[in-house]
């Protein structure tokens, strides 16, 4: 059963609803999503055309649990290896590939598990990306954080003991440009040790300036490779363009930026693609960029304002460990992000096994820290959360939890050079 | 062997055995510290420079060296910088020169390695230098002022043991500073082999890291370099010979 996407809004004006109808019925009302936009800065990179062969020609129904135990024979997982391990002939096996995970993640970052916290600073978007809370046609309360709201957050968020912050914007050029950004990012370096940015994507000297401005790290997720089905879930805006979001971290990168993310939101199209996809996007850029750091996050689609029925269909919990699984033994070396999207049962096994990364502490509605974090009532207005999340953990409960693992939590492992 | 001691930049040192401290819970530093019997002991400045309420610097039982290592730099002005940082945040004049331009498989880059050692050393550090285990790369070094010089036995973190033997071997032989092996080894047998070899100390971590108990892997790391080090001044013959040597007697010729 798909998901049903599409709600209208009874504050929508019947002009609104006209034109969101017809960009829901009529794909000749969209834009070409393969065709960049007027300002888009165009690349030269064979990494998309090398990810998308692989990807169109996955055949994962083709493999067998003998091709599964060759795959885990091997010292070093190769694309083809990969490609078994994602398969459904190697579900059976998924607690031999969580034992070879674990061993990896255990060679390359010990038991140590990094802690983060997003902050959003707006939610005004441009987009109409059918399954996202922030979508333009979405009726929420809206708003942008000024400069004094931002520093108030980030003064909350530091408090708790927090030293890693990712700031995410809803895809508003308008209502949330570089420059607003920018001094954001300014402010967060006066309180955390490393800052991360989650927005729309932005051409190479844009990126630049971030990095000068402090940001490090950039997250981009491509939400689907697959070009159709990305076509028939992000209707109007930037976002729609599917390539110019795709060569959004090679830019960053060529700006400047440390270290880059990827992912996919699984359960939008078949998720066993889309993993390979995010995989050898990591796996082709890390060849080009070698010094790049680079990590993987896994979300599923989640519940949002005005829509509780939006869920991850076939991406069970063993199906993501599966696929996080196989990213470890294929991509050793890269971090592995789980959100708070996931239960915190999920999250402390998959710890253990290939996350290295997790949040605590999340809100992903705007300007609430303070009430989230105190549990008291504040005379701020707050914009609306992007998604619902699952783990509702703070800092100190995660850092404990972690640490009562056998794990040990770490806040900062990074410096600015 | 009472007095088998062994010196870097001045500073004289009993045990052989460098500790790193990444990867494991801070509370098993100390046991680890002392089940090593390690008086140096290496922390990512990175990891140090922070706020946590846990910070690793407090975890170091007192009296033992710190060894900072740069890593996260990418090129020598940022191995400069990250040294002058670990300066100010106390950790002292030692430092791990660590340039990784590749984040798969965190190879060092000697080109870079030679730059910043040459002027950290002006500088009055002690520099020790991790490197991939090339002749000309050391000898440059050597000249760039290094007081150590660490070749790698293998990728960092794979545990696969002296896969560099040979020319680790070579170091050993025409470098007239400490080798000291790290990375890559991953069992007290093969820490026993680079000291057999004429090692002057080893340096783990991830092998005790991923241990199933890590003071007591610390321990068989000990034990096992000073049964290798007492191996090599006893004066084990080399187990393998080098070089070439031809099946019939090349002198075999000559009439008396």
């Amino acid at each position: 059963m798909e998901n049903q996407f599409l709600v209208d809004s009874e504050y929508l004006s019947p002009a609104a609803l006209d034109r969101k109808h017809r960009l829901e019925t009529d794909p000749s009302s969209r834009v070409d999503h393969m065709e960049y936009m007027p300002g888009m800065e165009r690349i030269e990179s064979d990494v998309c055309t090398k990810v998308l062969e692989q990807m169109n020609a996955y055949d994962y129904t083709s493999y067998t649990a003998r091709d599964v135990q060759a795959a885990l024979e091997h010292e070093t997982c190769s694309v083809e290896d990969f490609k078994t391990l994602l398969s459904p002939a190697a579900e059976p096996f998924l607690e031999q590939m969580a034992q070879r995970a674990r061993l990896e993640t255990s060679k390359h970052f010990g038991n140590t598990v990094y802690l983060f916290t997003p902050l959003y600073i707006a939610n005004y978007c441009e987009n109409y990306c059918v399954y996202c809370g922030f979508n333009c046609y979405n009726h929420i309360n809206r708003m942008k954080l000024t400069m004094e709201q931002i520093e108030k957050e980030m003064k909350v968020i530091a408090d708790s003991g927090m030293e890693e912050i990712l700031i995410l914007t809803g895809e508003s050029h308008a209502q949330s440009d570089v420059k607003y950004i920018g001094e954001a990012c300014k402010l967060a370096r006066k309180y955390f040790r490393m800052v991360g940015l989650e927005i729309y994507p932005v051409n190479t000297d844009d990126y630049r300036y971030l990095h000068e401005c402090g940001a490090d790290y950039v997250t981009v997720f491509q939400e689907t490779y697959d070009t159709v089905k990305y076509e028939q879930l992000h209707l109007m805006g930037h976002k729609r363009v599917w390539p110019y979001r795709f060569d959004a971290q090679e830019r960053a990168l060529r700006g400047g930026m440390r270290g880059v993310a990827f992912s996919a939101l699984l359960g939008l199209s078949d998720f066993r693609k889309d993993a390979l996809a995010s995989a050898l996007h990591v796996y082709y850029l890390q060849r080009k960029y070698p010094y790049a750091e680079m990590s993987l996050s896994c979300p599923r689609l989640r519940p949002i304002i005005n829509n509780d029925k939006i869920n991850p269909l076939d991406v069970g919990e063993k199906q993501l460990c599966q696929i996080l699984c196989a990213y470890r033994i294929f991509l050793p070396f890269v971090g592995i992000t789980v959100s708070s999207r996931e239960s915190a049962a999920f999250r402390n096994g998959i710890v253990k096994i290939a996350a290295t990364k997790v949040s605590a502490g999340v809100s992903t509605g705007i300007g609430d820290h303070e009430s989230k974090y105190s549990g008291k009532e504040t005379d701020g207005e707050a914009g609306d959360e992007q998604f619902e999340i699952d783990d509702n953990r703070s800092l100190d409960k995660m850092y404990r939890d972690i640490a009562g693992e056998g794990l040990q939590p770490v806040l900062n492992d990074y410096l600015y050079v | 062997m009472n007095n088998d001691t062994f010196i870097i930049g001045g500073h004289e040192f009993n045990s052989r055995f460098i500790l790193g401290s990444g990867k494991y819970s801070l509370r098993l530093i100390e046991a680890a510290v002392k089940d090593a019997g390690a008086e140096i002991i290496t922390l990512a400045v990175r990891r140090a420079n922070t706020k946590e309420q846990e910070n690793i610097l407090d975890f170091i039982p007192e009296g033992v060296t710190l060894l900072p290592n740069t890593s996260g730099a990418r090129t020598a002005e940022e191995a400069v910088r990250i040294a002058r940082l670990a300066r100010e945040l106390g950790c002292g004049d030692f430092v791990k020169i660590e340039i990784m331009r590749d984040s798969k498989y965190l190879l060092p880059d000697n080109q870079e390695t030679v730059r910043a050692t040459e002027i950290l050393a002006k500088e009055g550090f002690v520099v020790m230098p991790y490197m991939y285990p090339d002749l000309n790369m050391a000898r440059d070094l050597v000249n760039a002022g290094a007081a150590a010089v660490m070749p790698l036995a293998a990728p960092i973190g794979s545990n696969k043991g002296l896969a560099t033997r040979e020319f680790i071997q070579i170091l050993i032989d025409e470098i007239d500073l400490p080798i000291i092996v790290d990375a890559g080894i991953g069992r007290p047998s093969q820490a026993c082999e680079a000291m057999e070899m004429g090692a002057a100390a080893i340096m783990a971590n991830t092998a005790l890291a991923t241990a199933g108990d890590l003071p007591m892997m610390a321990a068989a790391f000990r034990q096992a370099i000073e049964a290798g080090r007492k191996a090599y001044l006893a004066g084990l013959g080399r187990v393998l010979t080098r070089g070439a040597s031809a099946s019939d007697p090349l002198t075999g010729f000559l009439r008396d």
